[in-house]
């Protein structure tokens, strides 16, 4: 028995390594080509700001999605996310006087970004993070930096879902725990699915498992995009979510300078070459950028 | 062949018979299994897209760091689960109703309770903290899995025979003496097999930490099937990996029981129901 | 406790699809573990390896690559009924090894003088197999089984991120709108799971005693 496993082991080990040789998956991909770049400014800030510490430390920890292609999504083996997200941070950091590489990416979901402003775990969040009053009670949310609202994802060929009015017992996937799929249980009557990433729940739909994906407009245009003729993003958004940039309470002086690092790339170009490389991919406009709320002190 | 209440051993005609049936069932099996694949042929699945990461070096090395990742998150936990079952297992049988009381509580309640939602629970909970992602993985399977273990190390002390504590008391010796030298000794030798499906299932259960962002084999397969879109491959592929991490673990468990509780266990856990024996 | 007032009938809902999914993969494990603890106790040697191999194979597989490989891979091969009949037979297959475990077991644990002697005394198979064996070998395999329903039991929390809204689908929710009384909802969805698992329990001491030689 011991020597029949042993020659298994031995057979199944030298296949590895042969195969090894000859396998180059994934490196065609790098997404690192098409990106804008960012001028990194030489600055300076009064002592003892926050900005002036990240600044002296020369790094600075952003909390993002990875699982959101166009938003914030990390490809396997690779360090650095891509999406509109991630470059919203690189913004950021290139006006802090850092080089991309000076940033610490690290994966944040929805139920912990409140908390992880509040213990330093990041230093700041952009993540599909609405901004909301309940929100802005325990962190700093300066913004927004773009404005999408909740919509339908479905099958092209499916012409009995027009909106969400639609939805009654319809089986509609969303992430598990997220409000989305709340949403559309108790105001529409669907009947919830709910998965671990919304890639898995766009897999649901294209095998027909689900009858619609729900969650904000900008996340599902970036799957519409990327399976074009097979999906279609349906109706008016039917919620209004305004994405901000989290920072933490202790540091109130950081909404100023978030606020006015997102009107200089609004002013200057960055913000729709961002958008245009990432969730401009499939062909929708960036828009004019949305009106700044003002800090308040 | 002839250990068995169901059949007497097979006489010639009989040998035929089964030969027939065993040709059978090989063709019935390989009749399906070839199936499976031509339907995963016809439907593009066994394309060298889906399957080319796991032949590609980057990767290699990816999985290999999520399976040292797994490795040590099990470690940790079956080293914590079994301090823990020690000190409840023995905290059960104790003299103080108290102690007994609450130790029954704590393991029970752990027993019955769904992993999955204690280490969601616990992950929530440490938000607050800068606890990270593997501990509260960690800490989930310590007290799912230590609560199981305090159940194993109670039946296993008890299904020692009660003459040899009678004598041990007889010659003089106290309580601590007692569990100390005639107890765990031979509870040790009874319930290793039962301890080592426990590691086995201790392993497995690292795979919930997917769940809440924990390094891991499992992870580092979603991350692969998220850029590759090859959910069935990677799928497959982490099956082989784990089954081949458990049984090394079995192997190393079986060896470490010839080898470190002498030639042969005392007596077998094998059919003594009231020992919890495996569980899935 | 307002956590509990306004959602009550979803978390009754909750549970209820935790019991249907226990049901459909706790039937279809019996059914299936009984067939291949049938077939590792069979005289053909051929029969005996394949139920090993079935048992080896899905005793080692974390149950979460199991629902993967049902959710992505059986649609691949024509068998496609569903989130709810693709997690149980993710379920059932993985829960039917230890299934077979347990019935195996239980006929080990009958004495073979047991049979032999009802042969001695001029038994027919089947009166040995239906008097004298089966009888003793099911009462060796209530406990074990008991713990496997268990189990299972909590096992259905797996469902949760795939498309079924069960009992801990139903906590993950909750937490997100009542963060501050995390600690009631964890405890007070864990008392439900308690009292599914005290109510296995309880059927497995009632079947004991009714099986019980004095």
């Amino acid at each position: 028995m011991t020597s029949i496993k042993a020659r298994w082991a031995a057979v199944a080990a030298a296949a590895a390594l042969t195969l090894a040789a000859c396998g180059d998956a994934g490196s065609s991909d790098d997404a690192s080509d098409d990106t804008p770049e960012y001028e990194v400014e030489d600055v300076n800030f009064d002592e003892g700001t926050r900005m002036a510490e990240l600044n002296e430390q020369g790094s600075v920890k952003i909390g993002v999605k990875f699982d959101q292609p166009g938003i914030g999504f990390r490809a396997a083996g690779s360090d650095v996310p891509t999406g509109f997200d991630a470059e919203l941070g690189k913004i950021l950091a290139a006006d802090l006087g850092l080089e991309p590489g000076d940033i610490e990416w690290v994966e944040t979901i929805s139920a912990n970004r409140e908390q992880f402003l509040q213990n330093g775990t990041v230093d700041f969040v952009i993540a599909s993070y609405s901004i909301t009053d309940d929100r802005r009670q325990v962190v700093g949310q300066a913004g927004p930096y773009y404005v999408t609202g909740q919509s339908l994802l479905v099958a092209a060929d499916d012409d009995s879902i027009n909106g969400p009015d639609d939805l009654e017992g319809k089986k509609v996937c969303s992430v598990t725990g997220s409000t989305p799929i709340k949403l559309i249980e108790e105001e529409y009557g669907a009947t919830p699915a709910g998965f671990d990433t919304y890639s898995e729940c766009v897999d649901q739909l294209l095998n027909g498992s689900v009858d619609a994906v729900t969650t904000d407009a900008a996340i599902l245009l970036g799957y519409a995009a990327e399976n074009e003729g097979e999906l279609k993003v349906v109706g008016e958004p039917f919620s209004e979510e305004r994405y901000g940039v989290g920072y933490s309470q202790d540091y109130p002086e950081l909404c100023e300078f978030i606020n006015e690092s997102l009107t200089e790339a609004f002013e200057d170009g960055d913000w729709e070459s961002a958008f245009d490389a990432t969730l401009g991919k499939g062909g929708s406009e960036a828009g004019d950028p949305p009106a700044l709320d003002p800090c308040q002190s | 062949m002839s250990s068995t209440v169901l059949y007497d051993a097979p006489g010639p005609r009989a040998r035929v018979r089964h030969r027939i049936f065993g040709i059978l069932t090989i063709i019935g099996i390989v009749a399906v299994l070839g199936l499976i694949v031509w339907k995963l042929w016809v439907e593009d699945q066994l394309t060298a897209e889906k399957w080319e990461v796991f032949y590609t070096p980057r990767f290699i090395s990816l999985l290999a760091e999520g399976m040292l990742d797994t490795l040590w998150i099990a470690v940790l936990s079956i080293a914590g689960a079994l301090v823990f079952g020690l000190v409840f297992g023995t905290a059960k049988l104790s003299d103080h109703a108290p102690v007994r009381w609450v130790a029954w509580t704590v393991v029970e309640f752990f027993r019955a309770v769904p992993l999955l939602l204690l280490i969601i629970f616990i992950w929530f909970y440490a938000f607050e903290t800068q606890l990270g992602t593997i501990a509260p993985l960690v800490i989930g399977l310590i007290l799912y899995n230590g609560s199981v273990l305090a159940e194993t190390f109670r039946a296993g002390i008890n299904a020692v025979p009660r003459g040899q504590v009678e004598a041990a008391y007889a010659i003089g010796l106290r309580k601590s003496a007692v569990m100390r030298i005639v107890q765990l000794p031979q509870a040790i030798k009874i319930m290793t097999p039962a301890i080592i499906s426990q590691c086995v299932v201790a392993l497995k259960d690292t795979s919930l930490g997917y769940y809440i962002l924990a390094p891991g084999l499992t992870t580092i397969g979603r991350d692969i099937w998220r850029t590759f879109d090859n959910r069935l491959a990677t799928a497959l592929v982490l099956a082989v990996l784990y089954i081949v991490l458990n049984l090394l673990l079995t192997a190393l468990g079986r060896w470490a029981e010839k080898h470190i509780t002498g030639a042969r266990p005392a007596q077998s856990m094998e059919n003594n129901p009231s020992v919890p024996l495996d569980k899935p | 406790m307002d956590w509990l007032t306004d959602n009550y009938v979803n978390i009754l809902r909750g549970f209820g699809e935790t019991l249907r999914l226990l049901g459909a993969s706790g039937a279809l494990a019996l059914v299936l573990g009984t067939l291949v603890a049938l077939a590792r106790v069979s005289p053909v040697p051929i029969l005996r390896g394949v139920g090993t191999f079935y048992v080896t194979i899905f005793r080692n597989t974390p149950l979460l690559v199991l629902i993967l490989i049902a959710y992505y891979g059986l649609p691949e091969i024509g068998i496609d009924f569903g989130f709810f009949i693709n997690i149980s037979l993710a379920m059932g297959t993985y829960t039917a090894a230890f299934v077979a475990e347990a019935i195996r077991s239980g006929f080990n644990g009958v004495p073979l003088g047991q049979a032999e002697a009802a042969r001695a005394i001029g038994m027919p198979f089947m009166t040995s197999m239906s008097q004298v064996v089966l009888p003793q070998a099911f009462r060796l395999v209530v406990p074990p089984m008991a713990s496997v329903y268990i189990a299972l039991t909590k096992n259905t929390s797996l469902a949760a991120t795939f498309g079924i809204a069960e009992a801990t689908f139903r906590m993950r929710g909750l937490f997100n709108d009542y963060a501050s009384q995390m600690i009631q909802i964890f405890v007070g969805i864990s008392l439900g799971y308690i009292l599914i698992v005290a109510v296995i329990s309880w059927i497995a001491t009632a079947f004991e005693r009714r099986w019980a030689v004095a």
